[in-house]
């Protein structure tokens, strides 16, 4: 875990000598006859915020698959700490410490919470066997570590959860793996008051360990309340990035929409 | 797990240790509200009620030890393949080649034997059972396990490989397999004792072979889905597979070995058959994949993926049983058995369903 320099200035558009924990460079994905993504790139730094925002179909939702081994592009590179990989599957992102919570949460709806915290990493006896009672006590353990919203009984299925609970089941297991850079895309976006709070709050936890955190969202006051940087996505492609203060709402609104843009894009 | 997570959360852990964070983890659902909410329970006591009915009926007739043995050998076979059915279609799939895998087991086994040459002429498949070998045995349960590998194979293949619908794929391996199985014996059944103390004999005294079988393989059955990480991604794989997929679980070949247990539980279930009935069928056993299918369904299993329940599949075989035999004991048209399954596996499912939509918020 690399620790940040406060005094680095890591802003835009000149990003200074800094190594990006996870860099995106002219990626490009088209599904069929969309492009959905024309040349994307991105920087998140360790122990920051980094903000991704941008309009419906910007393209948000792929580059991060693309930056956690869903998607493999079909141009650009990948960096992460400045050494380009190539990731064909999640595995491959989590064994880089990329950890992600993905817009429709890819929970098992059918298994408990911490089975699904464990999935594919399940604590083992007798090397085939789950063992179950020491998972339900990490995972509510570090619920409470985490200050992720308790859910009532670890053993239902996070199927009968609230919106809100299966979100913070997602963020949960996100945050227990993360070791290098945590995404999360939109993850406040099924969430109350109370629960947004708690994910912010969970968002500065996770970058004062260090860690680079991608975070999505639609709402601005909240982005530049939470965001160290922020960087514009339209129809694909980066247009715009901003260091906190230098952007407001109507900058913002500015840039998802077109009219603003400090990036040449490729 | 990071090193600083993992230190917090041992930190966290201590703290905890001595105060409630046991009790807020587990609380137990009281025994009541465990009985509501699973369904195996309404059906373990549709069965104990069945069970208790027709005893009170024919009462020396139907109750008995013997009558009751004797159903727990009529039901180990179809036991031993419905278990191997429950991981199919846990992961959301279905099993139609299931009378292939018998048959193929019954085949294989029989054509192994028939080419083990005996000493003073003739082949094993014309001994008599008190002169069989374990050598016979195991050749012949090799021959039937391979059979099962061999159909489970082919049909984890096209499902997961080439993605054909479970449904379609494996009534293909139906048509194919029991094509493969009156090609290799040219259409004709061919009998043999050498496997009889398979089935007849007692390992423990007082309990058929095939009984203890049967157990075995419910527990095995039981232990490999609700305790072993293999059963837990079978269900995740069932119940989200794109969410298994994005925790990097190897869905294909996941999906790949559970069509191959379901294959080996029929070459063995065929391997039983031959055994118990000194025998193949082909052409016969027509019906066993529907009711595989209807007892893992009546067992609270959804078709859907995601749940099953080992010992539920256990009851599902049984309730059928015990309305067939109980019918007849009581004079009832055994005909009457056929609808009241149809009957009981429709509410069952609904009443699964009902309890699901209550309980997802989706
Ligand atoms: N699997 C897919 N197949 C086909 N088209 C896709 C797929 N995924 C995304 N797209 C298309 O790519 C474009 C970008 O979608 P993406 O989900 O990345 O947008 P987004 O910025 O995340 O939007 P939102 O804010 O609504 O989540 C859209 O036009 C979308 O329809
Ligand atoms: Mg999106």
């Amino acid at each position: 875990m690399t620790s940040t320099d406060p005094s680095m200035n890591p802003g835009a558009p000149a990003t200074g000598s800094r190594v990006a924990a996870l860099e995106a460079r002219s990626i490009v994905k088209s599904f069929g006859t969309v492009r959905a993504l024309r040349g994307a790139s991105f920087e998140a730094y360790p122990g920051e915020v980094t903000a991704l925002v941008g309009d419906n179909g910007a393209g948000k939702s792929t580059l991060i698959k693309a930056m956690s081994g869903v998607y493999s592009p079909d141009a650009g590179e990948i960096l992460v700490d400045g050494n380009a990989v190539r990731m064909s599957n999640p595995l491959d992102a989590a064994g880089l410490g990329i950890e992600t919570v993905y817009q429709d949460l890819a929970l098992a709806p059918d298994l408990d919470a911490a089975a699904n915290v464990f999935l594919g990493r399940e604590l083992r006896r007798l090397r085939f066997l789950t063992d179950q009672a020491e998972m339900r006590r990490q995972t509510a353990a570090s619920f409470k570590m985490l200050g992720v919203g308790l859910v009532q009984d670890l053993r239902v299925p996070v199927a009968s959860f609230s919106g809100g609970q299966r979100q913070s089941v997602a963020i949960a297991r996100a945050a227990m793996w993360a070791s290098h850079v945590i995404i999360m895309d939109e993850p406040t976006a099924a969430l109350g008051v109370i629960q947004t709070g708690k994910v912010l709050e969970l968002i500065d936890t996770v970058r004062a360990r260090g860690l680079a955190v991608v975070f999505v969202s639609h709402n601005l006051p909240e982005v530049l309340q939470v965001a160290d940087r922020i960087e514009v996505m339209r129809l694909g492609a980066r247009v715009a990035r901003f260091r906190r203060g230098e952007a407001d709402v109507d900058r913002l609104i500015a840039s998802i929409s077109g009219a603003y843009a400090n990036e040449v894009t490729a | 797990m990071t090193d600083s997570t993992k230190a917090a959360l041992e930190a966290e852990l201590e703290a905890e240790k001595s105060s409630d964070v046991t009790a807020n983890v587990e609380p137990r659902p009281s025994l009541l509200r465990r009985l509501a909410t699973t369904p195996v329970w309404i059906t373990l006591a549709f069965l104990l009620v069945l069970i208790v009915v027709f005893s009170v009926l024919a009462p020396g007739k139907f109750g008995t030890a013997s009558n009751l043995s004797l159903l727990a050998q009529n039901v180990a076979i179809l036991t031993v393949v419905s278990v191997g059915t429950t991981f199919v279609i846990a992961t959301a799939g279905i099993d139609l080649s299931i009378p292939s895998g018998i048959i193929l087991g019954e085949v294989f086994a029989a054509q192994v034997l028939g080419h083990i040459p005996v000493a003073g002429g003739g082949t094993a498949i014309d001994i008599a059972g008190e002169n069989t070998t374990a050598f016979y045995i195991l050749a012949a349960l090799a021959a039937s396990l391979f059979a099962g590998f061999l159909l489970g194979a082919v049909n984890g293949f096209v499902v997961a490989y080439m993605r054909i619908p479970p449904m379609l794929a494996t009534l293909g391996t139906l048509g194919g397999g029991l094509g493969v199985g009156l090609l290799l014996q040219k259409g004709v059944n061919v009998a043999t004792y050498a496997l009889n103390p398979v089935a007849t004999g007692h390992l423990i005294p007082g309990i058929s072979n095939l009984v203890l079988i049967a157990v075995v393989v419910v527990v095995v059955g039981y232990v490999g889905m609700h305790m072993s990480v293999f059963g837990r991604h079978t269900l995740a794989v069932g119940s989200n597979e794109e969410a298994a997929r994005r925790v990097g679980l190897r869905v294909r070949r996941h999906l790949l070995k559970v069509y191959i247990i379901g294959g080996v539980a029929s070459g063995f279930g065929g391997f039983l058959s031959l055994a118990y009935f000194s025998t193949t069928s082909v052409g016969g056993h027509t019906t066993d994949n529907l009711q595989a299918i209807t007892a893992v369904a009546l067992g609270g299993t959804s078709l859907f993926g995601g749940v099953a329940v080992v010992l539920g599949t256990l009851i599902g075989v049984w309730i059928p049983a015990v309305l067939q035999n109980g019918f007849i004991i009581v004079g009832v048209n055994p005909y009457w058995q056929l609808i009241a399954v149809g009957v009981v596996l429709i509410i069952a499912v609904w009443i699964d369903q009902l309890r699901r939509r209550g309980q997802n918020r989706r």
